[in-house]
């Protein structure tokens, strides 16, 4: 119990809590409806794409192409809609060739056995610029304005938005598939020991596959998403948001040699970077020199654990020497 | 007797692998220059080797650590940190020497690149993280140093931004510097002593400790020297644009990385040349010019060089494997 209560997923959930909690009282205008409907929104790619990424990293592997992917449908339903497509044949296809995008991912690295680092760096190119190559630089913004004002409202009016649905449902389903199902046990075992897990009967090369295809999807449904946020569809939307990403899951307590992390962690990495960053910005501090927070809390969210067992280790020794000296 | 015996195939295809991207980089010149002898020409050379130099001194920092089985993701900012520093310091101290700025964004950067190293090393943090993490810190540190300021080409004094055009004998010092960097560094990996242990560490971390190799020395070296050449590049990306904000070098991590897989070098460590990495940060700069030569839609250039990361992992799986499959016949007979 006491091991679980140190644990980094525990403290950066109270961590979080603290800094809402404090932002809230000392910010101005932080605790506010209007704030919290910004905050979703903000949120709303990385906590999304963050969620196959967990997945992915758990079992030890990368995706690296998810900003690229996302730039990449983004930029496909800009070019759609300028070919006369209608929308509800238009985002399906999105989140289609998201998943294609991720199928291509998922073979490389289980099919021909390359390293995913390498292979979604290479990949992190090839869909960046195939966007590029589908829609130039130019920027399509004429999307149906009763979508792009589904994805910017709230409910009634009120404060909370709609995207908070999607949030709510794929957190609740990836959730619930990652912590509560023989699937989601699998990807620990996967990500502790492949070959252990393989010969314990895990199909550990297709299960890496559908992750990619599942994490392509989602980023799929994020280009869509995101271009109607912003009503443009471009091919540089989301760019260097993979960094973002991977830095919020390892900042959740997810090991990036897998095997180790939990869902709600993750989320609470999220919420603490975007809710720290909105904070500051309220408070005018330029959020470019949050990076600095980011990565601190980066490197700490690794290193910290490693101090601890390193002291706790030294500790034990020292009481086991006294021991036998008695 | 076998020694030898396995030595000259695996030799031969290491051989091969850094050939195919001559071979890659020959035709590309040719076809090019096919089509418009102008590619050829004297100032076409000059302008692809200027473009190609600031990537290949970096990217032969990041080979070094990438065959120690790490991963340097914070060149991009290390870059952006030492540029800012030099340009900042000569637009106040307009009389300085070119070569205090120099030394000063080496510094720089073998500071940033010691930090990264005792983190992985000390603080037993994997490369990946830390470096993603230091990413961010050395950004943001230059974010909060510059503000929103920019240093512009007029407030640099004229030798130093003659620095990046002028030339000893026709090579331009950018040039030389980077023929240095990449020569050296080759020879100091493939023929002395901490070169080959750290290839040593790169192909089996535990063995390398086991065996006695100072482990701990080699790898903050590897870091430091990663750094500092950022740090150069630094010097150089500001002599050479003349413009410096806190933003400059954003995002070169993954062209950087980019160069080095290209260029043959295996991310999981124990392979590759540091003069591959040079070749891969050349092949990439011609591609982009030639794409413009050959008047092919300049979106293109992105999605070949993701093109050409996949193509090279392929091949180095595919040497991989049947020097795997060699060993295994000799295993075999024995």
């Amino acid at each position: 119990m006491s091991k679980k209560l140190a644990s980094w997923d525990s403290i950066i959930i109270l961590l979080t809590v603290v800094v809402l909690i404090v932002a809230s009282f000392a910010v101005d205008n932080f605790g506010t409806g209007r704030n919290f409907t910004f905050l979703t929104l903000d949120t709303l790619p990385i906590i999304l794409v963050a969620l196959p990424m967990t997945m992915i990293i758990v079992t030890g592997e990368i995706d690296l192409s998810v900003a690229s992917t996302l730039g990449l449908t983004s930029s496909a339903m800009g070019w759609m809609w300028n070919h006369g497509m209608s929308i509800q044949t238009i985002i399906p296809l999105c989140i289609v060739l998201g998943a294609v995008a991720g199928a291509l991912n998922g073979f490389l690295v289980t099919g021909l056995g390359l390293p995913s680092l390498a292979v979604t760096i290479g990949t992190l190119a090839l869909y960046r610029g195939l966007a590029f190559v589908v829609l130039g630089d130019s920027a399509v913004a004429d999307f149906p304005y009763n979508y792009s004002s589904w994805v910017t409202g709230t409910f009634g009016g009120g404060s909370i938005p709609h995207v908070l649905l999607p949030i709510a449902v794929l957190a609740l389903i990836f959730g619930i598939v990652q912590h509560a199902t023989p699937v989601g046990r699998s990807l620990y075992a996967i990500g502790a020991n492949a070959q252990a897990a393989h010969f314990s009967g895990i199909r550990v090369g297709r299960t890496k596959f559908w992750l990619y295809v599942v994490s392509g999807a989602v980023c799929g449904l994020v280009g869509v998403l995101w271009t109607l946020r912003y009503s443009s569809a471009r091919a540089d939307n989301g760019s260097g948001l993979e960094l973002a990403v991977v830095a919020a899951v390892l900042l959740g307590g997810v090991s990036i040699f897998g095997g180790k992390g939990s869902l709600p962690g993750v989320l609470a990495g999220v919420v603490l970077l975007a809710a720290l960053q909105n904070a500051l910005r309220l408070e005018d501090v330029s959020g470019q020199a949050l990076n600095i927070v980011t990565g601190a809390l980066l490197v700490l969210s690794v290193l910290l654990p490693n101090l601890v067992t390193a002291i706790r280790g030294t500790w034990q020794r020292r009481k086991l020497r006294q021991a036998a000296a008695r | 007797m076998t020694p030898i015996a396995f030595q000259k195939p695996a030799r031969s295809l290491m051989k091969t692998r850094e050939l195919g991207i001559v071979l890659a980089l020959v035709l590309l010149i040719v076809y090019t220059t096919a089509n418009n002898h102008r590619f050829l020409s004297g100032q076409s050379i000059r302008d692809n080797l200027l473009n190609t130099a600031i990537l290949a001194v970096m990217a032969a920092g990041e080979a070094v650590v990438v065959i120690t089985r790490n991963i340097d993701l914070s060149v991009g900012s290390v870059l952006g940190i030492s540029a800012w520093a030099s340009a900042t310091m000569v637009s106040s101290h307009q009389g300085l020497p070119m070569i205090v700025p120099i030394v000063v964004g080496l510094l720089v950067g073998a500071l940033c690149g010691l930090l990264n190293g005792i983190l992985v090393r000390y603080g037993k943090v994997p490369a990946l993280v830390v470096t993603l993490g230091t990413l961010y810190i050395y950004r943001g540190i230059t974010y909060s140093w510059a503000g929103g300021k920019q240093v512009n080409a007029d407030k640099l004094p004229q030798h130093f931004l003659d620095f990046a055009n002028a030339s000893v004998l026709g090579v331009p010092w950018l040039v030389l510097i980077a023929v240095v960097v990449v020569g050296g560094i080759s020879v100091l990996m493939r023929n002395y002593r901490s070169g080959r242990e750290l290839y040593a560490m790169g192909s089996s971390p535990q063995a390398a400790e086991l065996a006695g190799i100072r482990v701990a020395r080699n790898l903050l070296g590897a870091f430091i020297l990663s750094g500092a050449l950022a740090g150069l590049a630094g010097v150089l990306f500001a002599a050479r644009f003349g413009t410096v904000d806190a933003a400059a070098g954003t995002g070169y991590e993954l062209n950087v990385v980019a160069a080095v897989v290209v260029g043959g070098v295996a991310v999981f460590g124990g392979s590759g040349t540091v003069w591959g990495a040079g070749l891969g940060a050349l092949l990439l700069t011609v591609i982009g010019s030639a794409l413009a030569v050959l008047d092919i839609n300049q979106f293109w250039q992105q999605a070949i060089v993701g093109f050409l990361i996949i193509l090279a992992i392929c091949a180095d799986r595919l040497v991989a494997v049947r020097i795997a499959r060699s060993l295994r016949k000799r295993d075999a007979h024995v």
